[in-house]
């Protein structure tokens, strides 16, 4: 189901932790499947915990409990912004508003080209850079002002 | 964003942004010297723990419980596995410093995960780092690499027959994993749930086993204290609030960002620090450590020095040092509208009082901001936040109530404007320009 790069990193997640305690890379190892795949479907999950050695129903708990799992197709391009309150009152909810306008579709929705799915995010630890928001679970952008949202949309084609 | 201002730092002192986070630059700055002197001398433990205990250094992560007396407690004599767990999981609205600590210091973090490691006899540690800063985990990923080229992590290090192996652990997005027994739910891949306490994680753990959390911070002071004397530290901050600190400053201020200053420093320095209040306007109110903390308003936060004493006694926490700055602009009800969602949706789910209050909170307040609060809308908030309030197995049900409990208190007129007029006190264009988004195109 997973590439050997991806199974190779599965392994060095593993060996992070004690040898009889494997489901620790779970997080990890669904991160990684995701990065892969898009997304998790179910048979994804079943795969990991099969891989893992624990129950499926354990690796589902995790993928549904943390909030960066999509259990649902995304678009190419996942856009999470920060709306809370540090990053509102430095524009994150009208960063939200600008983004929603510029590609006509509301959080939780994917562009018709199936390009970038729009998600409201909660707090990423970086406030100071207000308005923030990730491209795909991994590349923080910083100051989001309209100048910089059109020239990232411009970038993510 | 990087440290942007201090004064007489140690965390940030000879950082230069991106160019300076390496193991050799480090050592130039001295890093790693505190370690090798314990290994070389084989300090007692009870020494190092005594030093940390004498510099008075709090917990960093936001309960500001004093670091030393928390190490006392590891049965450092119980045969087996133990373990130091560094809590990155930086997730409270306005933190963001223990992003920049990791990005730009990452080796002050290792180092005193393994001076910890040493004084409780522990030979494993985790560092669970936030999932939405990804770029920040390949980062330290990459100075343990060097840390352990170097010698300075794994077996028998520098010949002192001390173990000691680092691994980092990436969270991926759940803020109930900063409280420290979810995190350890969350190490061994489960879902982050907190633990009920006690046992408390010194007798029982990461896989059951001893365990000392600490957060980024809080390690990260560790080489200092332990190279300049645990008295030292504690000068440089105040009586019972030893050494600097870094505060997260956000919200309406000139220069958002970290700055590193001692305990005790003046807020109003620390206001100014951050280029002041944007476009001259008032200061309306202040949380002055993190989302949870109680709001204090602004003439009462002018007042105040920036240390747990002075903070506690203003009515609020100091928290994890993150200063969110509110000005005339802000309607308060949309503020405190946001900060109950997140608690709503951050809840894990376990215990009713939460996972069911933290509802309620959101759908009242929410209902008052959109022009539909009823008139007993506010004593109803107050029953519920009450009956949230100690009942609950983690700090998330407090953490969800004091919010509501603080901004009804201090700014009740504007919720009855809101209840009453079913708008906003302050104009919707005038929250627009507080935002500042716009004035880039308008």
């Amino acid at each position: 189901m997973l590439t050997p790069d991806s199974l190779k990193r599965i392994d060095r997640e593993i060996a992070k932790y004690p040898a009889d305690q494997k489901q620790s890379a779970v997080m990890a190892a669904l991160a990684i499947a995701q990065e892969e795949l898009g997304w998790l479907s179910s048979e994804a999950i079943e795969f990991i915990a099969g891989y893992l050695g624990m129950p499926p129903i354990a690796a589902y708990e995790v993928a549904s409990f943390y909030n960066m799992y999509d259990l649902k197709p995304v678009g190419k391009y996942k856009l999470t912004v920060c709306t809370n309150l540090p990053c509102m009152l430095t524009g994150g909810v009208d960063a939200g508003e600008y983004l929603k306008k510029k590609l006509g579709i509301g959080y939780n929705e994917t562009t018709t080209d199936g390009r970038i799915t729009l998600k409201e995010g909660e707090c990423m630890g970086a406030c100071g850079d207000a308005p923030v928001m990730i491209v795909n679970n991994r590349r923080m952008c910083s100051w989001m002002n309209p100048e910089q949202i059109d020239k990232l949309l411009a970038e993510l084609e | 964003m990087a440290i942007l201002g201090a004064i007489n730092p140690m965390l940030s002192l000879g950082l230069d942004g991106d160019n300076a986070w390496r193991l050799a630059d480090y050592v130039k700055r001295g890093g790693y010297s505190a370690l090798k002197r314990i290994l070389a001398e084989k300090m007692p433990q009870e020494q190092v723990i005594n030093e940390v205990k004498k510099s008075v250094l709090r917990g960093r992560g936001g309960a500001g419980f004093p670091t030393g007396l928390k190490w006392s407690f590891m049965p450092r004599s119980f045969p087996g596995e133990k373990y130091v767990v560094c809590n990155s999981d930086e997730g409270e609205p306005g933190t963001f410093k223990d992003r920049d600590i990791l990005r730009y210091n990452p080796h002050s973090v290792i180092e005193g995960m393994a001076i910890a490691a040493y004084a409780m006899s522990a030979t494993r540690g985790y560092n669970y780092i936030h999932g939405e800063v990804w770029e920040i985990y390949t980062r330290f990923e990459e100075a343990l690499d060097e840390a352990r080229a170097a010698g300075l992590l794994g077996e028998n290090i520098l010949g002192s027959g001390f173990n000691f192996d680092l691994f980092a652990h990436h969270g991926y997005g759940a803020y109930i994993c900063g409280e420290e027994t979810a995190l350890l739910e969350s190490i061994e891949g489960k879902k982050g749930q907190p633990r009920f306490k006690p046992p408390f994680p010194a007798s029982f753990g990461l896989y059951g086993k001893p365990t000392t959390i600490n957060n980024t911070e809080t390690f990260g002071s560790i080489p200092f204290i332990m190279s300049l004397g645990g008295e030292h530290f504690l000068e440089a901050g105040k009586e019972n609030n030893g050494g600097t600190k870094l505060f997260s400053v956000s919200g309406h201020v000139n220069k958002p960002g970290n700055y590193e200053i001692p305990l005790g420093t003046p807020f109003s320095t620390l206001l100014e620090m951050a280029g002041g209040m944007r476009g001259g306007r008032k200061l309306k109110g202040c949380i002055p450590g993190g989302s949870s903390s109680p709001v204090v308003p602004g003439e009462i936060m002018m007042g105040c020095t920036m240390d747990y004493d002075s903070i506690a006694k203003a009515g609020s926490m100091l928290g994890s040092g993150a200063v969110i700055i509110m000005d005339e602009s802000t309607c308060m009800v949309k503020a405190l509208e946001r900060l109950s969602f997140f608690y709503y949706e951050e809840s894990c789910g376990q215990c009713t009082p939460c996972r069911e209050g933290t509802n309620w909170l959101y759908k009242v307040v929410h209902r008052i901001e959109n022009g539909q609060g009823r008139p007993d809308d506010l004593d109803l908030l107050a029953s519920v936040t009450a009956n949230i309030m100690g009942r609950t197995i983690c700090a998330l049900g407090d953490a969800a109530s004091m919010p509501v409990q603080s901004f009804i208190k201090h700014y009740r007129d504007e919720f009855a404007y809101h209840i009453e007029h079913k708008k906003c006190l302050v104009p919707l264009e005038v929250q627009r320009a507080g935002s500042g988004f716009f004035k880039a195109t308008v």
